[in-house]
């Protein structure tokens, strides 16, 4: 993966998107293979792997925010804890990345009195205050209602535009077709095929890509 | 007001309970020796005297004893606390590095659990002494007897703190540890605050149980409520000091029973009513307490109680908290 890359997983449930993007991450130990991160070994036995998440955000599909704490404090704990930030450093950069993205209004209030779509951009918001130099997104919208997407796309989208290197897991076909730079399709944990998404949506190569796909555009999803 | 059918319901439970206890008292009052038993057991007079105490009869207050029970259960409760936790947590644990004293813990939860309370209070009140260390073997028997409780009720209030930390969703450590914490500060910042709250009810009910057993302290001669019934009874021959000891313990384990019992309903109604205004609740205090008496936050309702039925219907939210008022 290049920098400000960003890469589409694509594949039926159970074809190892989700698996990889927690090995990436370490939350999953891998079995076999190499994942280089900026040139070293994060695999390696040994390896901090503390250190390693600190560079790596992560979105999950059911948000996993911290129900306890509220909004703000659910962003600032990783800088303040990880990062050494000040509480004032923290908060006031909390603060503005939840301007941002539209949340300012929520920073006081728990995560249980906020809607799907805001809780999932709060969770998109938690991962970037740790400056991660990329983000891992896993289906981020399926837990989602679907008037509730949009939202979640349109911080996703300006994330890219903003340079950010994603490696993201979806089933919105459509979004992985305008934003990515390139997609890969995974089917029984291997990749199968992967192109620029013009390429990969017009011209699949392999057969199971095909077959995939058309089940994908006749089920009115593409 | 209350309605025609809730109005039979309070007539036939009323009835119903007096009938019962009628029953009762009439069989105790009508037994044989029932006069006998009232002498022995519920004797005023000696009723009066054991509680207050009169050290020249040769005998100590039951209610100045008790003095000593709260204050051992106090102690106990909060060392337990503490020493409960660090078990649980080490038992918790992963890292190969932590495997001997991970066995030392389950061994030790194994045991404590497993050997009666009376054996351990023995073991530390008439063994420790035995020793003739210096500080350790010079203590007093409540010393000995509040160890013995915390040894013995650790190993209990382990497994439900390891409970709670159970209770908390894996997928709140994959998104704690994702975010670079390590596995301490996962445990601190998100697992136990959740877990803690989610088990203030069992505990509760483990310090009923500790209350009690602080009267086995008076085994080692320790001289707390028990003790010193036993002292008045077998100095006057009469047992209604017994009853009297009786009596104070359930005026110290009836209003935290009841008080557990509050904090069970509660949680369960506010399940009931969708956990969105759970934990904005609750974030004001480690339990829920403070919303008791709160005004209710549906617009244009004024009721005032928790678990009356609301003005505005049934349907009636939490308090707001401050944050999103």
């Amino acid at each position: 993966m290049a920098p400000h890359e960003v890469i589409c997983l694509i594949g039926a449930s159970g074809s190892g998107k989700s698996t990889l993007l927690r090995c990436v991450n370490l939350l999953e130990r891998i079995d076999a293979g190499t994942i280089w991160l900026d040139g070293q070994a994060i695999t390696r036995p040994g390896v901090d792997e503390n250190a390693v998440r600190r560079h790596i955000g992560i979105v999950f599909q059911s948000f996993n925010l911290f129900p306890h704490m509220t909004v703000e404090r659910n962003v600032t704990l990783a800088p303040m804890k990880v990062l050494g930030l000040s509480r004032a450093e923290a908060v006031s950069q909390a603060a503005e990345l939840l301007d941002r993205f539209g949340l300012g209004e929520k920073r006081a209030d728990y995560p249980d009195r906020l809607s799907g779509g805001q809780q999932q951009r709060v969770a998109i918001v938690r991962a970037l205050a740790m400056r991660p130099r990329l983000m891992l997104l896993d289906e981020v919208t399926s837990a989602l209602d679907p008037e509730l997407v949009a939202d979640v796309l349109d911080v996703i989208r300006e994330l890219a535009e903003g340079g950010m290197t994603m490696l993201i897991a979806t089933h919105e076909m459509g979004f992985a077709r305008d934003i990515a730079s390139r997609v890969c399709f995974l089917a029984d944990g291997q990749i199968v095929e992967q192109a620029p998404p013009a390429r990969l949506f017009s011209e699949p190569s392999d057969e199971r890509t095909r077959r995939f796909l058309r089940r994908i555009v006749d089920a009115g999803r593409l | 007001m209350l309605g025609d059918s809730s109005r039979r319901g309070v007539v036939l439970s009323t009835t119903s309970t007096v009938v019962v206890l009628g029953v009762l008292v009439g069989v105790f009052l009508l037994a044989p020796g029932s006069a006998q038993v009232r002498h022995t057991f519920f004797n005023p007079t000696d009723m009066w005297q054991s509680f207050v105490g009169d050290p020249k009869a040769g005998y100590y207050s039951v209610g100045a004893a008790l003095w000593l029970n709260i204050r051992m259960f106090v102690a106990a409760e909060i060392l337990i606390l503490i020493f409960a936790l660090v078990v649980a947590v080490i038992r918790q644990s992963t890292g190969p590095v932590l495997l001997p004293l991970r066995v030392a813990a389950t061994v030790y939860v194994d045991v404590a659990r497993g050997v009666p309370l009376i054996l351990i209070i023995f073991a530390l009140g008439y063994g420790l002494p035995a020793l003739q260390l210096t500080v350790i073997s010079d203590q007093s028997a409540a010393v000995y007897g509040v160890a013995a409780l915390v040894l013995s009720y650790s190993a209990y209030v382990a497994e439900v703190y390891r409970a709670g930390i159970n209770s908390v969703h894996r997928s709140q450590v994959a998104a704690a540890r994702s975010l670079g914490l390590t596995q301490g500060a996962s445990m601190r910042y998100v697992i136990l605050p959740q877990a803690i709250r989610n088990i203030i009810p069992p505990l509760l009910n483990d310090f009923i149980s500790l209350q009690k057993d602080t009267a086995q302290v008076g085994l080692l001669g320790a001289i707390e409520a028990n003790k010193a019934a036993e002292i008045y009874s077998s100095t006057v021959f009469n047992y209604s000091s017994y009853v009297v000891a009786a009596i104070l313990f359930l005026a110290l384990t009836i209003p935290l029973a009841r008080f557990t019992d509050h904090l069970i309903r509660r949680d369960q109604a506010r399940r009931l009513a969708g956990a969105g205004q759970l934990w904005a609740e609750r974030a004001r205090f480690p339990f829920p307490v403070r919303g008791i008496g709160k005004r209710c936050g549906s617009r244009g309702c004024a009721s005032r109680s928790a678990r009356t039925r609301c003005s505005a219907g049934w349907t009636w939210t939490w308090p707001r908290t401050r944050s999103s008022a």
